[in-house]
C-alpha cells in the first residue's frame, strides 16, 4: 500500500476534502493553517474517515490533534501510509 | 406526512420488535422510510413488525443484533446499508430494565442496564454519525425516559442510563449540528408496553392526563424529530408523558 501512494495523491485528497468542508479554494495552500481555513475538529474527524477509506490507514486522534496546517496534515498522512 | 415521500436512505430502529420500538418503525415507514428493524431475541415479533410495515405498503426487514456487542453493531449497519442504503435516521430505542433498590442492586444488573441503555446507544450513534456527517444530513432520536430527569424508586440504574442518554444527546447534537445532523431525545412517561405493565399503579394517579400514553403517541413525536420540518430542532428532549414531568 505505502509504495503505491504518492504525496501528490494525498495532497489532492486533502485539498478536495477541505473544499468539501467549506474552505475557500483560493485560500488553500500547504502553509495555510486550519484555523485560517475555518476547519474544525469535526472536519478533521471526517478527513480521518476519508483517509482511512482511501488509503486504509487509521490516524491516531492524538496525532490529528497536533495538525495545524495543510502541510502538517499531508505529512502526517504520508508518514502513516 | 405522506407515504409517497422518497428518501435517499433508510431508518434504523434498535429494539424494534415490540412496544415503542415497533410503533416507531411502523410510523417511520408510513413517512416513507425503508426500515431496518433491529431485534435481539424475539425473531417472531420482529417478523410481525416487518409484516405490518409491508402490509401497509412500506419496506422493512429484520436484523438480529445485540447492540451491546461492537462487532454485531458493525454487522447490523452493514446489513441495513446493503439492503436499503445509508442510514440517515437512527432511533436508539433498545433498552432493558432490571429494577431493585440501590442497597441491593447487583453489579451485573447495574452493568446490564448501563451497557444496553447508554453505552450501546453511544456506540450505535457513533457508527451512524460517521455516515450522516458525510451526507450532510441525519436524524438521531434517542428514546430516553422521564425516569432520569425524574426519580423512580428501584430504578437507579435505569435512571442513570436515561439521564446519561439525555446528556449525551445534548453534547453530540452541538458537535454535529453544522453538518445538518440533528440529535434529539424523546422522554416517554407511562406508556402501555410490556416493559411498563407492572409499573403503573401509583404512577398513573400522578399523570395529569389520567391515562397512560400509547406507543403510537411516542412514535408520532419521533417521526416529527426525524422529519425535514424538525431541521432546526437539536439537542432537545421532547417529553411524551401526559404532563407527568411538569
Amino acid at each position: 500500500m505505502s509504495t503505491a501512494v504518492t504525496e501528490d495523491q494525498i495532497e489532492k485528497v486533502v485539498v478536495d476534502s477541505l473544499e468539501s468542508f467549506g474552505a475557500d479554494p483560493d485560500d488553500i495552500s500547504r502553509d495555510a493553517t486550519l484555523e485560517q481555513l475555518d476547519i474544525d475538529s469535526l472536519d478533521l474527524a471526517e478527513l480521518s474517515q476519508i483517509v482511512q477509506e482511501r488509503f486504509d490507514v487509521e490516524l491516531k486522534g492524538s496525532d490529528v490533534a497536533d495538525v495545524k496546517t495543510v502541510d502538517d496534515a499531508i505529512k502526517l498522512i504520508a508518514a502513516s501510509v | 406526512m405522506t407515504a409517497a415521500t422518497e428518501h435517499p436512505g433508510c431508518a434504523l430502529v434498535t429494539g424494534a420488535s415490540r412496544g415503542i420500538g415497533a410503533a416507531i418503525a411502523c410510523a417511520l415507514a408510513v413517512d416513507g422510510w425503508p426500515i431496518g428493524v433491529n431485534f435481539k431475541n424475539d425473531a417472531g415479533a420482529a417478523a410481525a413488525t416487518v409484516e405490518r410495515i409491508q402490509g401497509a405498503g412500506g419496506r422493512a426487514f429484520a436484523v438480529r443484533a445485540d447492540v451491546t456487542d461492537a462487532e454485531q453493531v458493525e454487522q447490523l449497519f452493514g446489513s441495513v446499508e446493503g439492503e436499503f442504503g445509508k442510514v440517515l435516521v437512527l432511533v436508539n430505542n433498545a433498552g432493558v430494565r432490571s429494577d431493585d433498590l440501590a442497597v441491593s442492586l447487583g453489579d451485573s444488573e447495574w452493568d446490564e442496564v448501563i451497557d444496553t441503555n447508554l453505552t450501546a446507544a453511544f456506540r450505535v450513534t457513533r457508527r451512524g454519525l460517521r455516515t450522516m456527517i458525510r451526507e450532510r444530513f441525519g436524524r438521531v432520536v434517542n428514546v430516553a425516559s422521564i425516569v432520569g430527569p425524574r426519580a423512580n424508586v428501584g430504578q437507579s440504574n435505569y435512571a442513570a442510563a436515561k439521564a446519561g442518554l439525555i446528556a449525551m444527546t445534548k453534547t453530540v447534537a452541538i458537535e454535529v449540528a453544522r453538518r445538518g445532523v440533528t440529535v434529539n431525545a424523546v422522554a416517554p412517561g407511562l406508556i402501555e408496553t410490556d416493559l411498563t405493565q407492572d409499573l403503573d399503579g401509583k404512577m398513573l394517579a400522578a399523570v395529569p392526563a389520567r391515562r397512560p400514553g400509547t406507543p403510537a403517541e411516542v412514535a408520532a413525536c419521533v417521526c416529527f424529530l426525524a422529519s425535514e420540518d424538525a431541521g432546526y430542532v437539536t439537542g432537545s428532549t421532547l417529553f411524551v408523558d401526559g404532563g407527568l414531568s411538569v
